[in-house]
């Protein structure tokens, strides 16, 4: 009995783990009500491209010798706005979006090899780490902080939720009603550019991909209701961060940000097929949308 | 004088540019890796260009940058396993562009949900990538060409196997372009023609997994978008007309390269820098080309 509670309340008597797991439940509540909101409103490619925004701006910073928080912050902020400007009627606008990330991309490059140049010592590895931070190597300080970022990104949200959610589910109709729909998009744009800027420098780009993406879809497919598919993606990443952790912490070999998406993506495949296997999934006659 | 770092232990220092064209183009093709990565950037350029083109009119945008990533895995796994990295790209970029062609919305037209089930497989695949890398360390240390390229290492032989990607590549596009572009302006009408809409798109998405996993190894899976996304981004702002379309996002495909190569040739900044840069600077004056027309621009998939 005991050897079974030390397996499972063991890895909390950890510093390194109970920080983990402090940033890692509130980067799973801002998340997954962020990536609610992106998936509902087919912008998952936006969030996406923020994640990788985020490397640029912190090398740019790092190259003109500011530090690279400051620059991650800028960049993403601004890359919202002008995804959102750009973007026109359509919101936000994939071919967009991909242009102006691959453009990023390319400033990154540079001020990678600007960054690398200047100093003898310098490799791209410290760089390169941007990307796949880990969420194992969080200092109590930037738990903290990411407690507090994720709390105000919530407060943000759900001070925008209603209106934000009419203005996702049919646009035109809000329009007409008086909702600011444009500037609703810049504001959720900004608030999910804050939430993502934070959440790579503690946890690497490609966890942030996972949390936004995987409890969203999973939750869509579980209730077609809006606000029960809000709180269940909340409740998913929450529990999908969790389990991944523990997984991780039970077997070291497997690094902590692929243990939570393998989870999170199991479980949505299952959901997904489970779906399939209730509802059918024949072409069938072509339905003719309303109003075609 | 910067190190070298564009240029891995070939140059000493960056040639300079003169106002002789002709002694500019011949200091520029002087060596082989040079002429090798300027046909590279051609063929590269005419096969993104076309696939891309039909990407931005899909709004499959996402999906071309989730499928340059799963290679990542691939490449990654392969390594892992001891095969050749080429057929791991390969072998993911196809898996992958299988499996988000069965998750989607399986009526043409719906897009609702997609983006999510392209960034959750993306998700997944970089998870899995990011593993193969830490339980086989040595790949690590070359994660930054894989992300953004090394167009300068270029050989003869991977010029020859990207030569036949492209050939084989556009021999199928040349079959299902007619069908794919009714398909793609108006799925319901095509299908209702007799169009196999679905066949049709999975053999697109597999396609643009091929062409992807090929590009990718010059570019850089970041920045792979830059040749199948942008000029055609351009070409699409400039012209709603296909043939012209298509014609246009080879032609500035083929352009952004060689300029790239050659602003990175004489101010021996990275190639990536220079192609993007190139791009996005093209994508811009054609959107403020297009607003001061004030003609409509194409733009089926994004609404």
């Amino acid at each position: 009995m005991t050897a079974v509670l030390a397996t499972w309340a063991g890895p909390l008597s950890q510093d390194f783990f109970r920080r983990a797991f402090a940033a890692g439940t509130a980067a799973a509540i801002a998340a997954g009500l962020v990536g609610a909101f992106l998936v509902l409103r087919n912008q998952v490619f936006a969030g996406d491209a923020l994640s990788h925004v985020a490397f640029t701006g912190g090398l740019g910073a790092l190259a003109f010798g500011f530090a690279a928080r400051t620059g991650v912050f800028t960049a993403t902020v601004a890359v919202a706005i002008l995804l959102a400007v750009l973007g026109g009627r359509a919101l936000v606008n994939d071919v967009v979006t991909g242009v102006v990330f691959t453009w990023l991309l390319g400033l990154g490059v540079l001020f990678l090899s600007v960054f690398t140049s200047s100093r003898a010592t310098g490799n791209g590895a410290g760089a390169v780490r941007v990307l796949f931070g880990s969420i194992f190597g969080i200092d109590a300080a930037s738990a903290a902080q990411t407690a507090w970022i994720a709390a105000g990104v919530v407060a943000a949200m759900l001070v925008i939720a209603r209106p934000l959610l009419f203005a996702s589910i049919d646009p035109r109709v809000a329009e007409a009603r008086g909702v600011p729909v444009r500037m609703l998009n810049v504001v959720f744009l900004v608030a999910a550019g804050v939430m993502v800027a934070q959440l790579v420098q503690v946890v690497g780009a490609l966890l942030v991909l996972g949390l936004i993406t995987t409890p969203a879809a999973t939750a869509q497919r579980l209730t077609a209701r809006p606000w029960r598919a809000l709180a269940a993606s909340v409740a998913i990443a929450v529990a999908t961060v969790w389990a991944g952790l523990w997984l991780s912490y039970l077997s070291p070999s497997l690094p902590p940000s692929t243990a939570i998406i393998v989870t999170g993506c199991t479980t949505w495949l299952a959901v997904e097929a489970s779906h399939r296997v209730r509802h059918g999934h024949r072409d069938g006659p072509v339905e003719i949308p309303a109003g075609a | 004088m910067p190190t070298t770092e564009a240029w891995p232990g070939v140059l000493a220092a960056a040639p300079r540019l003169t106002w002789d064209l002709g002694r500019d183009v011949h200091l520029l093709l002087q060596y082989p890796f040079m002429r090798n990565a300027f046909v590279a950037g051609a063929v590269a350029g005419v096969m993104c260009g076309v696939i891309g083109w039909f990407a931005v009119l899909r709004g499959e945008t996402y999906a071309a940058h989730t499928l340059a990533n799963v290679a990542f895995p691939g490449a990654s796994g392969a390594v892992y396993l001891g095969l050749a990295p080429l057929a791991g790209y390969f072998g993911f970029a196809v898996a992958g562009a299988g499996l988000i062609a069965w998750l989607s919305p399986p009526r043409p037209g719906a897009r609702e949900r997609h983006s999510a089930t392209v960034g959750a497989i993306q998700a997944l695949a970089l998870a899995l990538g990011f593993w193969f890398v830490s339980l086989y360390r040595g790949f690590l240390t070359s994660l930054s060409g894989f992300l953004f390229g090394s167009f300068l290492g270029v050989t003869r032989d991977d010029v020859a196997v990207l030569l036949i990607t492209a050939i084989v590549a556009l021999a199928v596009m040349a079959v299902i372009g007619r069908p794919l572009l009714f398909a793609s302006v108006d799925p319901l009408v095509a299908e209702a023609a007799g169009v196999p809409v679905r066949a049709v798109s999975l053999a697109y998405l597999v396609l643009l997994g091929c062409a992807v996993a090929e590009a990718s190894q010059f570019t850089g899976v970041l920045l792979v978008l830059a040749l199948l996304v942008v000029p055609a981004a351009t070409a699409s702002a400039l012209t709603a007309r296909p043939s012209l379309g298509l014609a246009l996002s080879v032609g500035l495909a083929v352009a952004t390269v060689w300029a790239g190569l050659a602003a990175a040739y004489f101010t021996n900044r990275p190639v990536g820098f220079w192609v993007t840069s190139a791009g996005f600077v093209g994508y811009v004056l054609a959107r403020g080309a297009a607003a001061l027309r004030g003609r409509p621009r194409l733009r089926v998939a994004a609404a």
